[in-house]
């Protein structure tokens, strides 16, 4: 345990040294603060005729925002029904059906990443690399581009704009994600992971056997997955995939480009605002939940489940194994980075994952089901965590001023029925959009044929499968199957989960900056120290975790009582 | 919307010729320069044929060999359809598949070792791997198979189990994540031993 404990802490450590001068770099993009490469920025101006010259109000934002995300789900969803007629197609895959399409393309543009296909015996090349990959950097510059017209809300002073979405799209791309894919794919073929065009490799094993191994542009697509907190896989089994996590190096290098830019966020916004206190306020109470996942994570993945503790079979850890609960795990990972990555990929709403999450005890696998459901703010996706704080921020602050009975304001911005209004919008309707539709999959026959194990756990599947969609995470308890109904019902929980919130933050970034920003007095309530800290931490748990808490009864705790 | 539109179509022209195209087949170009191996899939080549990948299991069976984790794919050990089992942690089907798969690990391990019982199986051997084509096994697991191994190829243990040290990849910078033997690696090296 001390061994796995040390690692762990060691590694949070380095994401945070190395996320807080990124995050100032962060901030510098969107601020005007560098000039190279300004004649391609320029150019790519001109190539779209120029839509990124003028400011924009957060209806015009969130509009072009829209139109351009629904065309570039339709060239996917294109894309994937076409794949057999395409080139780049050496295994010679069929085109893909239209439920999956339908459910994939939607994953994909909304950052969620969910898959209910296997890729290596479904994805063409073309689709994995022209396709998939595309959207993984594009949605995730997207996310990016509302947390920045947000972090304007707050800086600008009686201001009708927000900022142009072409440029903040264009700089989060090209200045913070390409950058970091490129160096991060180059490490991972270092490290193992494959990047051909060829098509799969045939081997004859030593016994004789003819076996079949998939490859592909692997890499480069891994690469930005974790970059841009995506997490659709190459390969079905995703990270757990040795081609596609290679060596305990993998777990815990793919974790690194994970974080890196939520962590670096927090910074960049407390740099942006002028507020680093604020920001650091923000750090301590998503980092403490943070760990309290992969705490809880790590013991009860370390204890075992009950089959297997009943099964006599060794589940000791010591210096010649991992022990305890290693069913749908790998060798290389073990518990301890097992448990790490379980809990960053969940608390970022990345959902790649190292080790099947079906498989684990009642306790563990309700980590990332909680992560999830509390709405993706502990760090959180790559813009989608920060807007998605800053909605529970204006929540807790009116709060504490009920509390305290004084008017609530952030940042010297007067927090008003409006706002409030919006970060209530933001911050509440996932989890009602999970229980709905959570509902409707456990209430109808067509819902029910997608759980895969029986009793409480099939239940704890179903409620993964819209949370995690909802959440735009994309981890699953893979044993909830894809059916037609499950696809639709899917589609629909990825599109709301995904747009309802940004628009809600564009929304608020425009009420915000349209305000005055008041001087800081004596009856300001401190948004800074240790008590703001608790107070967020407190107000998570309020708004999602309690509506949490009936599902969870019926799901995990039930069965973490069976024996 | 208009403008909204057409812009829309030029980025998102100009996005899939960058990040579809230009971005991977750099970063091909380069791989295949830089490392020609790891690119192509960790190919492991004895006598001018591909006998498998470093990364991925390939169902040893029978007396000779050290065998791998169970697998969950179909068929088993499959490396162009990895899955994991998503059997869960009270699923009845776990429970079988454990006892079965730890009566075979007794079997054919009690015959060269007949004070063995459940509690001296460890985990790793009874549980599927997360990917179905985990290449490695726990030193316990690899431990468990040597006395096997050492009997059938008539070499010393302490012959077999220095070559299981050998091929033990440990933590990353002694620190990260769990050590483990990579089983094809092993097996090679046992087959060279024999043929030298």
């Amino acid at each position: 345990m001390g061994q796995g404990i040390a690692q762990i802490a060691v590694f949070l450590g380095a994401v945070t040294l190395a996320a807080y001068p990124f995050g100032l770099y962060m901030a510098r993009v969107f601020d005007d603060g560098y000039t190279f490469l300004a004649r391609l920025e320029r150019g790519f101006h001109r190539a779209i005729g120029n839509a990124g010259a003028q400011e924009q109000t957060w209806r015009q934002y969130g509009t072009t925002l829209l139109v351009f995300s629904l065309a570039f789900e339709l060239v996917l969803y294109g894309i994937q029904r076409l794949q057999g007629h395409l080139f780049l197609n050496p295994e010679h895959l069929h085109g893909v059906a239209s439920f999956i399409s339908l459910n994939t393309s939607i994953s994909f543009v909304t950052n969620t990443n969910w898959q209910y296909y296997a890729g290596e015996s479904t994805m063409s090349y073309l689709t994995q690399m022209a396709g998939l990959a595309v959207q993984n950097f594009v949605s995730a510059a997207v996310g990016i581009a509302v947390m920045v017209a947000l972090f304007r809300g707050f800086s600008r002073r009686s201001a009708q704009t927000v900022g142009n979405f072409w440029r903040d799209l264009y700089r989060a791309l090209i200045h913070v994600l390409l950058p970091l894919a490129v160096v991060g794919a180059v490490i991972l073929v270092a490290a193992g992971v494959p990047q051909t065009l060829h098509g799969y490799a045939h081997a004859t094993t030593l016994q004789g056997a003819h076996q079949t191994i998939a490859r592909g542009p692997v890499a480069s697509q891994i690469a930005i997955k974790h970059v841009g907190t995506n997490g659709g896989g190459f390969y079905n089994s995703n990270s757990a995939t040795p081609f596609e996590g290679p060596g305990s190096f993998g777990g815990y290098f793919e974790l690194f480009l994970e974080l890196l830019i939520p962590f670096a966020s927090v910074f960049m916004f407390g740099r942006w605002v002028r507020g680093m206190r604020n920001a650091v306020a923000i750090f301590a109470a998503m980092f403490v939940l943070l760990v309290a996942g992969v705490a809880v994570n790590f013991v009860a993945e370390q204890h075992g489940s009950q089959v297997l503790r009943a099964s006599g079979v060794s589940l000791v850890h010591d210096g010649s194994q991992t022990g305890g609960n290693m069913t749908d795990k790998e060798t290389r990972f073990g518990i301890a980075e097992t448990a790490v990555f379980t809990t960053g990929t969940s608390a970022t709403s990345t959902g790649a994952v190292i080790a099947g999450h079906d498989a684990m005890t009642a306790v563990g696998g309700a980590v990332p089901l909680t992560n999830i459901f509390l709405g993706e703010i502990i760090f959180g996706g790559v813009g989608s965590g920060m807007y998605g704080i800053l909605f529970i921020i204006v929540l807790a602050v009116f709060v504490a001023g009920l509390m305290v009975g004084r008017t609530p304001e952030y940042l010297g911005k007067k927090i008003e029925a409006r706002e409030v209004k919006l970060a209530a919008l933001g911050a509440l309707f996932p989890a009602v959009l999970i229980l709905t539709l959570t509902a409707a999959a456990m209430v109808t026959k067509a819902g029910l044929a997608s759980v895969f194990n029986p009793g409480a756990h099939g239940f704890t599947e179903a409620l993964y499968a819209y949370t995690s969609q909802a959440g735009n995470n994309g981890s699953a308890m893979a044993g909830y199957g894809a059916t037609s109904f499950s696809a639709y019902l899917g589609g629909i929980d990825m599109l709301f989960g995904r747009f309802v919130p940004l628009i809600a933050a564009l929304a608020l970034a425009g009420a915000l900056a349209a305000k005055k920003t008041v001087p800081a007095s004596a009856g300001t309530f401190r948004s800074d120290g240790a008590t703001f800290s608790l107070l967020l931490v407190g107000m998570i748990v309020l708004t999602a975790g309690l509506m949490l808490l009936p599902a969870l009864s019926l799901g995990p705790i039930v069965e973490g009582l069976m024996h | 919307m208009r403008r909204s539109i057409l812009a829309s179509v030029a980025a998102i022209v100009l996005f899939t010729a960058t990040f579809g195209f230009l971005y991977p087949l750099a970063m091909t170009g380069l791989a295949a320069v830089a490392f020609p191996h790891q690119a192509g899939g960790s190919l492991v080549v004895r006598d001018g044929r591909v006998v498998g990948s470093r990364l991925a299991a390939q169902g040893f069976s029978g007396v000779r060999y050290f065998h791998e984790r169970p697998s969950a794919t179909s068929p088993a050990y499959n490396a162009a359809g990895t899955t994991f089992s998503n059997l869960g942690p009270t699923s009845p089907a776990l429970t079988k598949l454990v006892a079965q798969n730890a009566q075979a690990v007794l079997r054919l391990e009690r015959r060269y070792d007949p004070k063995l019982t459940i509690h001296d199986v460890p985990v790793d051997a009874v549980v599927p791997s997360a990917s179905g084509i985990d290449p490695d096994i726990s030193l316990a697991y690899a431990h468990l198979q040597a006395r096997r191994v050492a009997a059938v190829r008539h070499l010393p243990l302490a012959t077999v189990e220095a070559l299981v040290r050998r091929h033990t990849d440990g933590r990353w910078l002694g620190l990260f994540g769990e050590p483990g033997v990579n089983v094809l690696e092993l097996n090679l090296a046992l087959d060279r031993l024999r043929s030298a």
